[in-house]
């Protein structure tokens, strides 16, 4: 373990006069809960949950040459962002692992904001800036510092940014953004989120997002918005089968076998990773990453093995109780031959084969805003 | 401060044991089950099972965590809490009533009195549970 100090977020003295449970976090000390994972992610499915996300890291680039640099960067085509859209992308390395996964924004004709995972920033800000060092007019500034983020998630999100905003967000299309004014703090109004619920996440100004987060739970109070800590976080982005970040995906999987293959676009031109991606694309992959259920009464865990018939055939890469389905469900990469739905295998529980089956996903159906 | 009732013992992985007669009702307390969080899962030992004291004899895993259940006292399982397996939230609701994971035919005398009081499971809590 190291021995740097946990950061905290501009909201960490909220979440303590809260009662938060506060837990270490890829290097912050973030909450897990404040009254229950269970019920918090019952808030955000049925009404509306505030999540302090202002750990994740948040990195511009700006000039005539930011376009080639994030082409070069993300396997995705960034040449089809108009300005205020947004693209989940990835960045790769050579051999077509992932550095990490991120969110594209195109701010203006030459300027980008990508965010990053919280616990990567260190590494990706490396990555991004080594690799790119050779490329001209693409100026990097790293804003994770400066930005707090506050995700509003939930059937009532709309409605509750709607009140507080300055400006009419039901124009805001899915994975679009619109600067305005929430609660009379500056913000980026992003209509994204990491729950499978409509709902929006909103970028401040470090110094201006406790004014903001007290702000919508004051608006929100009545209508039963509460905060959110990452314990629901992970149950509900569990439930849409949504990658995290040293789970599911990492510097050992690629971004093809992990199911990203819809954002990895060889025809845009070089990347890095694509020719390691196209050699996997044309021998196909050798494992996939599926979501399980379990049939027999059990807790699939990240690490636990997958078996066929007694034989190793991959491994869970997240998994828990999901509150929305009811049902123990989870994450692995089982071998390609072993990935279709209905296929039934065991997880390895304390020695014992527990039988699952690989099913559809996402476990719980999407209620995002994808038509616009 | 969780609730310790001052008629049960303790014991330091935070298992309580109440004594019925010749036999000993065992569950969790209620310090342990706020420090767990919501249970969502329960796996106990079949009835004839037998359990050691101070060994594992099942694991109760909440959304997050996975932990060991481990004894109080040695002997038989007489009786099983078969409600916890459709029901794991009601160790959270009751943690020393309905939430009770099973009854033991102790094997032994000696054990019990080496289990903590209520008082020294109190201190052991006020001291972070370690």
């Amino acid at each position: 373990m190291s021995a740097t100090p946990l950061k905290r977020t501009p909201l960490y003295a909220e979440h303590v006069a809260a009662g938060a449970r506060m837990v270490p976090f890829g290097g912050w000390e973030m909450p897990v809960q404040y009254t229950g994972i269970v019920e918090e992610h019952r808030t955000t499915r049925t009404s509306v949950g505030l999540f302090d996300v202002s750990h994740m890291g948040e990195f511009e680039v700006e000039g005539a040459g930011a376009v080639a640099a994030l082409q070069y960067l993300t396997t995705n085509d960034v040449a089809a962002l108009q300005v205020g859209q947004i693209q989940y992308s990835v960045l790769c390395y050579d051999n077509g692992t992932i550095v990490d996964d991120l969110t594209v924004y195109r701010i203006a004709d030459d300027r980008y904001m990508i965010t990053v995972n919280a616990g990567n920033i260190d590494k990706d800000w490396a990555h991004v800036t080594k690799s790119t060092a050779h490329m001209k007019d693409a100026r990097w500034r790293n804003a994770s510092e400066g930005t707090g983020l506050v995700a509003v998630q939930g059937p009532k999100a709309e409605a509750l940014v709607g009140r507080l905003a300055d400006r009419d967000v039901t124009a805001i299309g899915y994975y679009r953004f619109e600067r305005g004014n929430v609660g009379d703090v500056p913000t980026l109004i992003s209509r994204t989120g990491y729950t499978g619920e409509d709902g929006f996440e909103l970028y401040a100004p470090a110094d201006g997002t406790a004014q903001l987060w007290k702000a919508l739970l004051r608006a929100g109070r009545a209508e039963g918005a509460a905060p959110v800590g990452l314990g629901a976080r992970d149950t509900l982005r569990l439930e849409m089968k949504y990658a995290l970040y040293g789970n599911d995906i990492d510097e050992t999987t690629n971004a093809l076998e992990a199911g990203l293959g819809w954002v990895v676009k060889p025809a845009k031109g070089d990347f890095i990773g694509r020719e390691a991606l196209e050699k996997v694309r044309t021998a196909g992959v050798r494992r996939r990453l599926v979501g399980i259920e379990m049939v027999d009464k059990a807790v699939a865990r990240h690490g636990y093995l997958v078996k066929k018939d007694g034989h190793d055939t991959g491994i869970v890469t997240s998994g828990s109780y999901g509150p929305s389905v009811d049902k123990y469900i989870g994450i692995a990469y089982v071998e390609t031959r072993l990935a279709a739905v209905g296929t039934a295998l065991e997880v390895e529980i304390r020695g014992q084969g527990k039988a699952a089956q690989v099913v559809r996903t996402p476990f719980y159906p999407s209620k995002v805003k994808k038509a616009s | 401060m969780a609730n310790v009732p001052k008629d049960l013992k303790y014991t330091r992985e935070h298992e309580w044991a109440k004594q019925e007669g010749d036999r000993v009702r065992v569950g969790i307390t209620a310090y342990a089950q706020e420090q767990l969080g919501d249970v969502v899962f329960v796996e106990l030992p079949k009835v004839g099972a037998k359990v050691t004291a101070s060994k594992n004899f099942g694991v109760v895993e909440s959304v997050k965590a996975v932990s060991d259940l481990f004894a109080p006292i040695s002997g038989e399982v007489v009786e099983v809490n078969g409600e916890l397996a459709q029901k794991p939230e009601t160790v959270n609701q009751d943690p020393y009533g309905k939430g009770w994971m099973l009854v033991v035919k102790p094997s032994s005398k000696g054990e019990w009195d080496q289990l903590l009081t209520a008082q020294q499971y109190e201190e052991l809590i006020a001291q972070g549970g370690h």
